[in-house]
């Protein structure tokens, strides 16, 4: 480093301490402007956060949705402690169940097996009234034949009534004006208080509440409970982790003064920017408070070295500052730029999760050079010099005749990393991406437990959804649209994983028989387009407010929608039904019926692959800037892209691992790289630059080089890593798996990240150097 | 009632006699802005008596939240029942789409029951008598339910009088805002503001609020022209949906009044002789 700088940099340190006072004033008075902005942070609650305004599936599905209605939903699964549904109490509660459930906000409409609207032949008249009517006034045998009606209407059985008769549902359709975040809470606690009301009039009946609404409505719960859980328990280890190395309570005040600064700056123009919090976003906080801890621990350290040579503490500080200035600030860089990468990402949470992070990383940055030196200077601060020579002692020579053996063995260990992380590396195509939304939650939210009680007793809430095109308008009742609709539905209801299939084709059958009398052999459909809509015209008429097909046909009557309810099955099936179904129309139905399913669960099950396609020119982008950011920081071209391989070796190694031992990974693989390659970096700077200090300044041979690096920053890097590690597990413990996985695959890469820098690192060094020093 | 053309200083001191008296009998102003409600809408309905039967062409556009949209064209003859307690008979015939060319709905409107109702299947040559409790579903797959754009029957709703303001539509008109709540079983909706004119009484807007109270529909009568020098009524209705973003328009050609209609032509036989 040019003397200049140096002198720069001294002048700024002292110019700190001079006016530490104005300097702890303006640092104040930023966290308060900043902090100010976290009133406008709010949680989102919709899970089409998670796609990006680009993203293909997700507009495919805004057109649907604009064609048809939207399907935001609450379904209430009910269930009787034994036994059918169908007795006069609990078509009751269902019935009044069913009435109350208008009482929601943004209620579109109602479906229950009571509000069926069955039809029904009587001499010239249709009638078309509701399944079960006044259930109450109705015998057990009524309700019984009733049952019997609604196990073999093809539009019930296995949607609003269990194929056993054991659980019955009441779903409702919602439509959010979306204008105001309380609109799904408020939909989700009046949900909840009919529920309530119905468990207390009928103790016997279990209701759950699930659906796409309860989904949203959890995304705030989950990231809500993550926030006050995991947030505070880091605080808490990174405080005895502060306690247990800088052995100051001095230190450990103005650092956690700077952590909490920097988390305070980050949150406060997150909410200034109108950045939504979600389960993904809101774990930012936890990482900054990770990251911004070691800024301040490099300063401290070096200061408190400073002071037991015997320097005063003023000079101590000046000096910790002088170090460290260059270190930490492109260590803060480095990490910035991986987390920036991030909005690479088609998943808007994951660009307020690099943004957010971002920010604090440069608060910590900032306020670990301004604010930390003029508050230490104020502060007492008593240093033990006795025990803690010891101790460095001990570690710096076991860590010594490690780098020994090192220098001895690297000719053996070099090729035997390398055929480890080749064969870790080679194991990564195993995995197999997997994004069950209903997953993402962990079991102690009740959302989760809920839907896993509706998917196991009546239905899920994975649905594909199909627009199948007629020719022109009024297509849709032509007998070759029907026909082929109709064996589409049936080939749907054949395929494995599939549990109900919604189509018009039923309702047409079931309006053929009614108009011949209800004779079950004309249960089939009719014969030409005209009787068709007259017939569907004759329907049309007869339903009442809510329940009308507007959400099945078009208004022109050129496409009908198709809707297949699917059980709990991996994404990789949901992908493979996806294909099968695409392939099926193609196949055999006409040209002008093909149709792209689409829906939330065809958006989740190509969200990781959309992700992580995004992230790879993201990550190559980042790799190429942090490359050039230690070219530059180290001044040596081949040391910086040899820096390229214990960056990213350890990122591989953890996929790899991921792919042996879970196999299953969902969006977060797309986001793990971002997260740990800027951190990673750090340790190979640390490693490299003493390496090159003893190289250039004190004129080592590679052996003694590496050696040297090891003995002085060997503890360093291991204790960085043990807090950076418990901070991703601390993460891990997410009730969010999108941020478990992503937090203990950032943890593994840690971990890894210290073994390569400990073993392949120093090989490559001492083989690099090799040629060099021969020549 | 209030009289417009007192001096303002009566009128102030009206209005502060009614708070005053709203205040100490909130009962007695309940009942008050019920009848004077039940008074601006009996009044509308009186403007209309007389009519003996209309015929119109119609032409209904639907249009979705994705911009699609669709036209329908319908001939729509109304007998007008003199006894306010029984419902008009009116009779739908459909022209296009084609495949549905030739059928006819014949409605005998009911006050608190649901309405009888016959629909002519042509290809079938059959009648069916349609049985429905519910009477705010929607007609032909539009944002109208067929009680939006038929009479509007005096006794099927409650009335509460709410206030005066400009007309929405018209502004140099002045409107009564009512509100009213139906009384018929199974209803979709809650409760309906309607605004009235006080110069011709006639609907110029109405909203319809849901169970959940919140406004689902909102529907503006509009170019109103008037026949036989007296009856008025509007050449274009639009029904917005506010919750999935549907509209349909109702297009009316020109009226025909007093054909001479009679109970004959609005009996279930007739339907087969339309064809």
């Amino acid at each position: 480093m040019p003397s200049t700088d140096k002198n720069l940099i001294i002048r700024y340190a002292e110019m700190i301490i001079r006016f530490r006072w104005l300097v702890i004033a303006l640092s104040l008075l930023s966290v308060f402007a900043a902090g100010y902005g976290a009133q406008f942070l709010h949680f989102s609650n919709n899970y089409r956060v998670f796609f990006s305004p680009e993203n293909p599936e997700l507009r495919a599905f805004e057109d649907f949705q604009a064609t048809y209605t939207k399907n935001d939903n609450i379904m209430f699964v009910i269930k009787p402690k034994d036994g059918s549904v169908f007795t006069s109490s609990t078509m009751a509660a269902v019935e009044k169940l069913t009435d109350m459930a208008w009482y929601i906000p943004y209620t579109l409409r109602v479906d229950s097996v009571t509000n069926f609207q069955y039809s029904y032949a009587d001499g010239d008249e249709l009638i078309v009234d509701d399944l079960i009517y006044e259930a109450e006034t109705l015998s057990d045998e009524e309700i019984a034949a009733r049952g019997e009606i609604a196990l073999n209407e093809p539009l019930l059985k296995n949607l609003l009534v269990a194929g056993d008769a054991n659980a019955t549902g009441v779903n409702v359709v919602l439509q959010y004006p979306e204008k105001s975040i309380t609109e799904v809470p408020e939909a989700a606690k009046k949900a909840h208080a009919i529920a309530d009301e119905i468990r207390q009039e009928y103790p016997d009946l279990t209701i759950a509440l699930t659906g796409v609404s309860m989904l949203n409505n959890a995304f705030a719960d989950a990231g809500q409970k993550d926030a006050a859980t995991l947030m505070p328990l880091m605080l808490i280890i990174l405080i005895i982790a502060m306690a247990l190395t800088l052995r100051s309570l001095s230190a450990t005040f103005v650092t956690t003064g700077v952590i909490l600064f920097s988390l305070t700056v980050a949150l406060g123009l997150s909410g200034y920017l109108g950045i939504k919090l979600t389960p993904i976003s809101v774990t930012a906080p936890t990482i900054i408070l990770t990251l911004a801890i070691a800024d301040s621990i490099h300063i401290l350290i070096s200061m408190f070295h400073n002071m037991r040579d015997g320097q005063s503490k003023h000079d101590a500080i000046i000096d910790a500052i002088r170090i460290n200035f260059m270190p930490v600030t492109i260590t803060s860089l480095t990490t910035m730029v991986g987390f920036l990468t991030l909005n690479f990402s088609d998943a808007p949470p994951f660009w307020d999760l690099g943004n957010i992070t971002a920010m604090g990383i440069t608060a910590a940055w900032i306020y670990s050079l301004t604010f930390l030196p003029a508050l230490i200077s104020l502060m007492p601060l008593k240093v033990k010099v006795a025990t803690k020579a010891q101790e460095q002692g001990r570690m710096s020579q076991l860590l010594d005749r490690y780098g020994q053996f090192i220098v001895r063995r690297h000719r053996i260990i070099l090729p035997i990393i390398t055929i480890v992380s080749v064969a870790l590396i080679c194991a990564i195509p195993r995995i197999e991406l997997n994004d069950q939304w209903v997953k993402y939650f962990d079991h102690s939210l009740t959302f989760r437990q809920d839907a896993d009680y509706g998917l196991k007793h009546l239905t899920g809430v994975y649905q594909v959804e199909f627009s199948v095109p007629a020719k022109d308008a009024g297509g849709i009742n032509e007998p070759e649209y029907l026909t082929h609709l109709d064996a589409f539905a049936d080939w749907l209801r054949a395929q494995d994983g599939v549990r109900h299939v919604y189509s018009i084709s039923d309702i047409m059958r079931r309006l053929n028989k009614n108009m011949h009398a209800d004779d079950q052999s004309w249960y089939k459909l009719p014969d030409t387009r005209d009787l068709s809509a007259q017939y569907l015209l004759l329907y049309e008429m007869s339903l009442p407010y809510g329940l009308d097909l507007n959400d099945r046909i078009n208004i022109d009557k050129s496409a009908t929608r198709i809707t297949a309810s699917l059980d709990d099955i991996p994404t990789a099936q949901v992908r493979q039904f996806i294909k099968d179904s695409r392939q099926w129309l193609s196949d055999n139905a006409p040209e002008y019926m093909q149709s792209e399913p689409t829906g939330p669960t065809v958006m989740f099950s190509y969200i990781s692959q959309r992700n992580i396609e995004s992230m790879l020119k993201g990550n190559t982008i980042a790799l190429i800037a942090i490359s050039l950011i230690l070219v530059f920081a180290l001044r040596s071209l081949p040391l910086g892209v040899l820096s390229l391989i214990p960056n990213a070796v350890p990122i591989l190694i953890t996929f790899g691992l991921w792919a042996i031992f879970y196999k299953q990974i969902g969006m977060a693989a797309a986001g793990v790289s971002a997260v740990a390659l800027g951190i990673v970096v750090d340790d190979t700077v640390h490693f490299m630059s003493k390496y090159l200090r003893a190289r250039r300044e004190k004129d080592l041979s590679p052996e003694d080089a590496t050696r040297y690096a090891f003995k002085t920053v060997g503890t360093a890097l291991i204790v960085t890593t043990i807090i950076l590690t418990l901070g991703f597990m601390v993460m891990a413990a997410s009730t969010f798996l999108v941020n478990e996985q992503l937090g203990l695959m950032t943890a593994a890469t840690m971990i890894i990240a210290l073994i390569i820098d400990f073993t392949l690192l120093p090989c490559l060094l001492l083989l690099g150097s090799k040629s060099t020093s021969a020549k | 009632m209030l009289n417009l053309k007192s001096s303002t200083t009566l009128f102030k001191s009206l209005v502060v006699s009614g708070l005053l008296l709203s205040a100490l009998a909130p009962q007695a102003h309940a009942q008050d802005a019920a009848e004077k409600g039940y008074e601006i809408a009996k009044r509308s309905d009186e403007s209309d008596r007389g009519f003996k039967d209309h015929k119109v062409k119609m032409q209904m556009i639907l249009r979705n939240a994705a911009g699609q949209e669709d036209v329908r064209d319908m001939r729509f003859s109304v007998k007008e029942e003199p006894n306010p307690d029984l419902g008009d008979k009116s009779l739908i015939i459909f022209d296009t789409p084609k495949d549905i060319s030739g059928s006819a709905l014949l409605s005998h409107a009911k006050i608190l029951e649901p309405d009888d109702q016959w629909l002519f299947i042509p290809e079938d040559e059959m009648i069916k008598r349609i049985s429905s409790r519910n009477k705010s579903g929607p007609f032909f797959g539009s944002e109208f339910a067929y009680e939006d754009f038929t009479a509007q029957e005096l006794n099927k709703y409650k009335y509460k009088y709410l206030r005066q303001e400009a007309c929405p539509n018209v502004p140099e008109l002045t409107c009564d805002v009512v509100e009213r709540y139906p009384q018929y079983e199974r209803s979709g909706y809650a409760r309906q503001i309607g605004w009235v004119d006080t110069t011709d009484f006639q609907n110029r807007k109405i909203e319809f609020y849901n169970r959940a109270d919140s406004l689902i529909k909102s529907l503006d009568f509009l170019d109103y022209k008037q026949y036989e020098g007296k009856f008025w009524r509007p050449h274009l209705m639009k029904m917005v949906n506010h919750q999935t973003g549907k509209s349909t328009d109702l297009v009316y050609g020109p009226y025909s009044f007093d054909n001479g209609l009679t109970e004959n032509d609005f009996v279930k036989g007739v339907l087969e002789t339309l064809y």
